[in-house]
């Protein structure tokens, strides 16, 4: 109790209070914090929790997951399609260590998160009681932040705290662990929401000097370039960004978690960053003369090794988190903001511009990578289809304006690579972790969190597999999503990647898959397959316009390798086309 | 970053809040990267609430300056510091027991305790307790020297260090603890 009162500010109480039990409390307080869908799982320990819930299912929507990993991922699913904090709970024990993938996801890919799991009474803490774990220490490398509550006084403001948390400053997962006991005790329950934490300062104080120091490198670059991560998307920051953008002549390129923050069409952007990215993004790192990151942190995957990573360019790197700046590249100038903020003020500072030359470059290289790779693989000659046939037909189709929902691996460079996402926050997939099994519950619930767009879930058979139980979620709860997998009866990239540095022993990657169809139909979910191209149109017109749910089961050729590609351990200037 | 990237003896120092499992949250940081924690001290400050960490690591400068800031990245820790050596003094608390039967009807062990600036806490009949304060080796100095009088028990502290320049950190953890709960 001492610990929280002391270390936060709360608002004034909107009400009286009352005096309610624990649990009741804590759908108060989900309540309060404007949540209305959460997904969960019910079990013991959390069973005062659900029996509350009973009385409020008019205010708050619970959607019941087949599985704890599914319930997570749906949870950061609604949470990156609606930009609010996704809500997600669990029982102890089990419930709570099935969370942990999703805790590990959203903590890399910076998704806000609360989630809450049950625990057996404060009296049999420490006694290897039924379905006890320790979940605050299991959790604690893949949190932001977590808390056990074992008196129901705590409850409220630890709820808030959590809100504030997840939200403020870089997002993340946070988990509160309360006690069976507290979930039954009553005690005069007011919910004040969370103004301040002493500790933690989210927003840090732009230093208007490195705005000057940034703007006068960008007024006297010749070949400027911008990288485009999740942070603007998270800071709402895409108006400012095209602004900046604009203003300047600056070409822009994306990360896998920024893709959709630039509309694809727009004629200052230049694609998609990283190992599976595009030639002329990757090539011209190295020749750019001054580099501005914003709001992304580096990554492995975009960088390739970092001795050859962009050692011409004066760095200008904007970014929320303190330890990010010069974690993996050295800056020149480092912006210490939100992104929203920082673009705006450098949009001030900075000279309209035109790098028309330097831009004409990204499109020379753009042409070398459509004749050798995008022609090809858009408009194959092969008997099989081609993922980026297909993709690119969905995209053509849809016209990018859906949500795409992915899990990882070759399709999931692919869709990167050929959905032309038009509007902001569009692109759904795990990033950082790499999380098989991600796509199918993370796009039911990017669908409940974003009701007014078409939510696809685009999948391989192997990540199809590792959550294929939420499509009883689906049924259950008529979630419209539409689901596609690209089946090519391999673990696609092992096997890409067994090829090309393995001697092509495909050591376990070869997968004997069941009738597709058929279990999709089992769930009452309306399915088709389809092997030939010719058939392909015509099956997507039909899954797309499809009302409710949708299976499509599209057969591609089984060894298909992804390119262009930087091979690990190179550098992104030897990106390889072939 | 720093061109002489060789590992060497930092102390950091960490306020934070009174939180159940922050010890484990720090060391986390530093065993995710395969760091050795030398010592690592932790008591409650001036301020009622707050905590001081004092650790000390041998790591690069660069791995100091990156540590530095995930322990600024966890939300419970209010700031982060790091010193070298020669910016701090450092000192460490030794608690030593002596059986007296090797000393009794001498006067060596007076002479000992005066040349090394110990003093003694306790006294039984047979044997006493002997408490210094110092640094790292003058408590090696004086255990080897009572070593030899069969030494039966032997505690040190982590090290504990503060800064040799003017400071105002009182102050801001007092500012801290004003903020209350509406």
């Amino acid at each position: 109790m001492f610990e929280l009162q002391k270390t936060i500010e709360l608002e004034p109480a909107k009400q009286k209070a009352i005096s309610i039990r624990g649990a009741e409390a804590i759908v108060k307080a989900l309540i309060e914090e404007n949540v209305n869908t959460i997904f969960g799982y019910p079990g013991g320990a959390i069973m005062p929790f659900y029996d509350a819930l009973y009385g409020y299912s008019d205010q708050l929507i619970h959607i019941l997951a087949r599985h704890e990993q599914g319930a997570i991922h749906a949870a950061q699913g609604y949470a990156r399609a609606s930009g609010e904090v996704g809500v997600c709970i669990a029982t102890s024990g089990p419930g709570a260590t099935n969370l942990v993938t999703g805790l590990a996801d959203a903590m890399i890919d910076s998704t806000p998160l609360v989630c809450i799991t049950g625990q057996v009474p404060s009296t049999l803490l420490g006694t290897d009681a039924f379905q006890e774990t320790d979940v605050l220490g299991i959790s604690m490398p893949v949190t932001k932040w977590n808390f056990q509550v074992t008196k129901a006084e705590e409850i409220p403001m630890a709820i808030a705290k959590a809100f504030y948390i997840a939200k403020n400053g870089r997002p993340g997962p946070v988990l509160i662990d309360i006690t069976k006991d507290a979930q039954f005790a009553l005690f005069d329950f007011v919910y004040k929401k969370c103004k301040t934490v002493r500790s933690y300062k989210p927003k840090p104080v732009v230093n208007t000097k490195k705005i000057v120091e940034a703007a006068e490198l960008i007024n006297a670059a010749k070949r400027p370039y911008i990288l485009v991560g999740q942070g603007v998307l998270l800071a709402n920051a895409q108006d400012e960004l095209l602004h900046f953008m604009e203003k300047t002549g600056i070409p822009a390129a994306s990360t896998l978690l920024g893709l959709s923050g630039v509309p694809a069409d727009h004629p200052l952007y230049v694609g998609y960053l990283g190992m599976h990215g595009n030639y002329s993004t990757n090539v011209l790192t190295n020749e750019c003369d001054v580099l501005i990151a914003v709001g992304m942190r580096f990554d492995d995957r975009v960088t390739g090794v970092l001795a050859k990573y962009a050692k011409q360019a004066k760095v200008i790197h904007i970014e929320i988190d303190d330890a990010e700046i010069d974690k993996n590249v050295k800056t020149t100038v480092a912006i210490l903001a939100d992104a929203k903020e920082a673009l705006a003020l450098l949009s001030i500072e900075a000279k309209p511009n035109k790098h028309e030359a330097w831009i004409q470059q990204f499109r020379d290289l753009d042409k070398e990578e459509y004749d050798e790779v995008i022609s090809k693989h858009i408009a194959p000659t092969s008997e099989q289809l081609q993922m980026a046939e297909v993709v690119h037909m969905l995209s053509e189709k849809t016209k990018g304006s859906i949500i795409t929902v992915t899990d990882v691996g070759q399709h999931q460079m692919v869709v990167s690579r050929y959905y032309r996402y038009q509007q902001p926050l569009s692109s759904i997939t795990s990033g950082g972790l790499g999380t098989m099994g991600f796509a199918l519950p993370a796009a039911m619930g990017a669908q409940l969190g974003c009701k007014s767009k078409q939510v696809v879930a685009i999948i391989g058979d192997g990540g199809y597999q590792m959550t294929i139980q939420e499509l009883g979620t689906i049924m259950q709860f008529k979630i419209p999503v539409k689901i596609m997998i690209l089946n090519n009866h391999f673990l696609g990239m092992v096997r890409q990647w067994q090829e090309m540095f393995f001697e092509g022993r495909y050591s376990f990657t070869e997968m004997h898959n069941p009738d597709f169809v058929k279990i999709a139909e089992a769930y009452n979910i309306p399915a088709a397959k389809v092997v030939k191209r010719e058939e392909l149109s015509a099956a997507m017109d039909k899954w797309l316009n499809t009302e409710g749910p949708a299976f499509l089961d599209v057969e591609v050729e089984k060894e298909q390798n992804v390119f262009p590609m930087v091979p690990s351990g190179a550098g992104v200037a030897e990106i390889r086309l072939k | 970053m720093q061109e002489d990237q060789e590992p060497r003896k930092y102390i950091a120092v960490i306020y934070t809040e009174d939180k159940v499992g922050l010890t484990n949250r720090i060391s986390l940081i530093l065993t995710r990267r395969k760091m050795n924690i030398e010592s690592l001290q932790t008591s409650e400050t001036e301020v009622p609430g707050i905590f001081r960490f004092t650790i000390q690591l041998t790591i690069s400068p660069d791995q100091m300056e990156k540590v530095t800031k995930q322990f600024e990245k966890i939300v419970d820790v209010i700031s982060a510091h790091y010193y070298l050596p020669k910016e701090v003094i450092i000192q460490e608390v030794a608690l030593y027991k002596v059986p007296t039967k090797h000393l009794i009807g001498s006067d060596r062990i007076e002479k000992l305790i005066r040349k090394h600036f110990a003093r003694i806490l306790f006294v039984e009949p047979d044997f006493l307790i002997i408490e210094k304060t110092g640094a790292h080796t003058e408590i090696n100095d004086l255990f080897k020297e009572l070593e030899q009088y069969g030494l039966q028990e032997f505690v040190r502290s982590g090290t504990l260090a503060i800064t040799k320049k003017n400071t105002d950190i009182h102050d801001q953890l007092e500012e801290l603890a004003r903020i209350q709960t509406s």
